[in-house]
C-alpha cells in the first residue's frame, strides 16, 4: 500500500504574531515553524498502517525552503521518501492552487490512500484535502477521529457536533482528513534521525507535474489576501494589576461583589 | 442583476439545524449588499418542519430538493442535488452553515461548479462592485480580509455566531425544486455512536474551571482540582487537553463538546478559538487567565489577568479559602 501524507509547516502555535509591513501576511523573520497539529497526527496514522500492512509512506508538502524541516522530521519518524514543492510559484496559493498541485503529485506516485489533517493552523480553510478529493474523483472523509483500512475500503469514525461520532465506510483510493487525538504520534529517534538524513526529498517544479505556473500559488488561486489584522477587542476584559496574590485577592473581590457569582 | 443567493440549509432530524437560521441571516445581508434576493434551498428526503422554520428567518422563498437519497447524509448524494440545481440556475453565491455536515461537502460543490470557496466568513462589505470577506487566520489570534478574483459563483460558509438569526412573523412561500440528476451515495453511513464516557454533565454546573493547552500536562492537573475544590466548580477543558489525553473526553468544552452557560466560567490558559468560545459564550461571568495578553479569550471575558496560570491558581485557591473563611 501507497500512502501519501500532505503536511504543512505552519507558525507554532505559541508564536507571538504580527502583521508584515506590507499587512497582507505575518512577519515570519524570528517566529518558530512546526509541523500543523492534524498533520503529524496524519505522519503517525500512515506510519502505523504501512507498518501493519506493509508499504511505503511518501510525505508532501507545498511551501519554501524552511518546510525541509518539516518533511526531514517526517523522515526521521519513519516517512519513506519526500516531494517537496518549494518552487516559488507555488507560494501563497489557495486551497483550489494548492489542492491542484497536490493532485498532480498523487497521480504522479499513484497514492492507495491519502492522509492529512483536517484543518491548518495557518489560513484554517478546512477544505483542501476534500478539494483535493474531489479533483481527484475519490471519496474523502473529513473530521477523523478513528480509521481502520482493510482489503480496498476503510471504515472511518468521524467527528459529529455535540460529543457524537458518525461510523461509515469508504472505498479507497480515499482522501482521509484526521483530527488531533486520532493516535499517540511518536518521538523520533535517534537512529530515525539519522537515517532521515539520508533518505530521499525531491524538489517538483510545476513543470515536473506538467501545471503551468499560473495554475499554482497565487496566481492559480480564487482568493486573494488583502490584509491580516489582530481582531478588534470589543468591550474586553478589566485586566487585573498587581502581584499574583493582589490579583487573585481582587478578583476574588469582584466576583463577589461586583459580579455577584462567589 | 448580480446572481440569487443561495442558502444551503442543513436538518438535524427533522428540524431545522439552528446554524441554518443564522446562514440566512448572512444570505439575506449578503442578498441586500450585492443588489439580489437570498433563496434558501432545503435538500431532504423529508421536509419536517425545516422548510416551515427557513421561511420565516427573512429569506424570499424556500426552495425544497426531495429525494430519497438525501436522508443520511452523504456528500456525494448533497453535492450532486446542489451542484446540479445551481447548474441549472446559476446563483451567484451559495452560502452554508460552518457546521460538521456543510463544511463536509462544500468544496466538492465549489469543484463541481468551478466556484471560489471562502470557508468560515465572520463578516463581510461591499467593496467597488466586489465583496471583502473577513475570516479568521491563525486559529483566531488574528483575522484576514480575502477577495475573490475573476468571475464566476462562489461558495462559502458563515462561522456560528457570526450573524445573529432573525425570526420574524412573515412567512416565506415554500415550493419545490426538481430535481433533474442522478444522485450516488459516496460513502456508506454504518451508524451513529455516542462519544464514550460522556457522564459528567457540564450543562447543569453554575461554575465551570476550564483548562487549556497553557497548563502544560497531567501532572499540573492538581492545581486546578484545588481551586475547582475550593470553588465548588466542576472542570472543563480546551480540546488541546482532552486530546493529550489530560482530561477524559466528557469534560470537553466547544463545538465538538458541551455547550454550557453556567454564571462564573474561569478559563485558565485556553487561548479562545471559536470552536471553543461557542461552547461558552452564554456563560454569564467569564474570567480568562493567559499569559498572552493579546489571546482572543480576552476580549470576551469580564475579568482578565495577565500571568502565569501555574502562580496564578494556586493563589486563587488561597485567595477563595480566605474569603470563604
Amino acid at each position: 500500500m501507497k500512502i501519501g501524507v500532505c503536511i504543512k509547516q505552519v507558525p507554532d502555535t505559541e508564536a507571538r504574531l504580527r502583521p508584515s509591513a506590507s499587512g497582507q501576511w505575518i512577519d515570519e523573520e524570528e517566529i518558530p515553524f512546526a509541523i500543523n497539529e492534524g498533520d503529524e497526527y496524519a505522519i503517525e496514522e500512515a506510519i502505523s498502517i504501512a507498518e501493519q500492512t506493509g508499504g511505503e509512506v511518501v510525505v508532501v508538502t507545498v511551501g519554501p525552503e524552511r518546510a525541509r524541516e518539516a518533511l526531514r522530521k517526517a523522515l526521521a519518524v519513519g516517512a519513506h521518501r519526500a516531494v517537496h514543492l518549494a518552487d516559488e510559484a507555488y507560494a501563497g496559493g489557495d486551497c483550489w492552487a494548492t489542492a491542484r498541485a497536490l493532485a498532480a503529485v498523487a497521480n504522479r506516485e499513484s497514492f492507495d490512500l491519502i492522509l492529512t489533517g483536517s484543518q491548518s493552523a495557518d489560513v484554517g480553510f478546512g477544505t483542501t484535502g476534500t478539494l483535493l478529493a474531489s479533483m481527484l474523483g475519490w471519496p474523502h472523509a473529513w473530521l477523523v477521529v478513528g480509521l481502520e483500512v482493510a482489503d480496498g475500503s476503510a471504515k472511518v469514525t468521524r467527528e459529529m457536533e455535540a460529543g457524537k461520532n458518525e461510523l461509515l465506510q469508504i472505498g479507497l483510493p480515499a482522501v482521509v482528513e484526521v483530527q488531533a487525538g486520532i493516535n499517540k504520534p511518536r518521538y523520533a529517534s535517534l537512529k530515525g534521525i539519522m537515517q532521515a538524513k539520508r533518505k530521499e526529498v525531491a524538489e517538483l517544479s510545476p513543470a515536473d507535474l506538467e501545471l503551468d505556473p499560473s495554475q499554482v500559488g497565487a496566481a492559480g488561486s480564487r482568493l486573494e489576501f488583502l490584509s491580516v489584522s489582530v481582531p478588534p477587542k470589543g468591550e474586553g476584559a478589566q485586566i487585573l494589576e498587581g502581584d499574583t496574590a493582589e490579583v487573585a485577592t481582587q478578583l476574588v473581590d469582584k466576583l463577589r461583589t461586583e459580579a455577584r457569582v462567589l | 442583476m448580480a446572481g440569487k443567493v443561495w442558502v444551503a440549509l442543513q436538518q438535524r432530524g427533522d428540524e431545522l439545524h439552528p446554524m441554518s437560521g443564522e446562514a440566512i441571516a448572512a444570505g439575506v445581508r449578503l442578498a441586500a449588499t450585492v443588489g439580489s434576493e437570498a433563496e434558501a434551498i432545503l435538500l431532504c428526503a423529508e421536509p419536517g418542519t425545516a422548510a416551515e422554520t427557513a421561511a420565516r428567518y427573512g429569506a424570499a422563498a424556500v426552495r425544497v430538493i426531495q429525494h430519497p437519497s438525501l436522508g443520511a447524509y452523504t456528500p456525494g448524494a448533497f453535492t450532486g442535488a446542489l451542484s446540479a440545481a445551481a447548474s441549472t440556475e446559476a446563483p451567484g453565491w451559495i452560502v452554508l452553515a460552518h457546521s460538521y455536515q456543510s463544511v463536509d461537502y462544500m468544496p466538492r460543490v465549489a469543484h463541481a461548479l468551478d466556484a471560489a470557496l471562502v470557508p468560515e466568513v465572520i463578516d463581510f462589505r461591499a467593496d467597488d462592485g466586489g465583496v471583502i470577506w473577513t475570516r479568521p487566520v491563525f486559529a483566531g489570534k488574528m483575522q484576514a480580509e480575502v477577495r475573490v478574483r475573476g468571475e464566476g459563483p462562489v461558495v462559502l460558509s458563515v462561522q456560528a455566531g457570526a450573524f445573529p438569526a432573525a425570526q420574524g412573523e412573515a412567512s416565506a412561500p415554500i415550493s419545490t425544486l426538481d430535481l433533474a440528476a442522478d444522485i450516488t451515495p459516496d460513502r456508506e453511513v454504518l451508524g451513529v455512536e455516542e462519544v464514550a464516557g460522556e457522564h459528567v454533565d457540564l450543562t447543569q454546573a453554575p461554575i465551570i474551571l476550564a483548562v487549556g493547552r497553557g497548563i502544560g500536562g497531567a501532572e499540573n492537573m492538581d492545581k486546578v482540582e484545588e481551586l475547582a475544590a475550593a470553588l465548588g466548580a466542576e472542570i472543563g477543558a480546551s480540546r488541546p487537553v482532552i486530546d493529550s489525553g489530560w482530561l477524559a473526553r466528557d469534560r470537553q468544552i466547544g463545538s465538538s463538546g458541551q455547550t454550557v452557560a453556567p454564571k462564573l466560567y474561569i478559563a485558565a490558559g485556553i487561548s479562545g478559538a471559536i470552536q471553543h468560545l461557542v461552547g461558552m459564550k452564554g456563560s454569564r461571568c467569564v474570567v480568562a487567565i493567559n499569559k498572552d495578553a493579546s489571546a482572543p479569550i480576552f476580549a470576551i471575558s469580564q475579568y482578565g489577568i495577565v500571568g502565569d496560570l501555574h502562580e496564578v491558581l494556586p493563589a486563587l485557591t488561597e485567595a477563595v479559602k480566605e474569603a470563604k473563611a
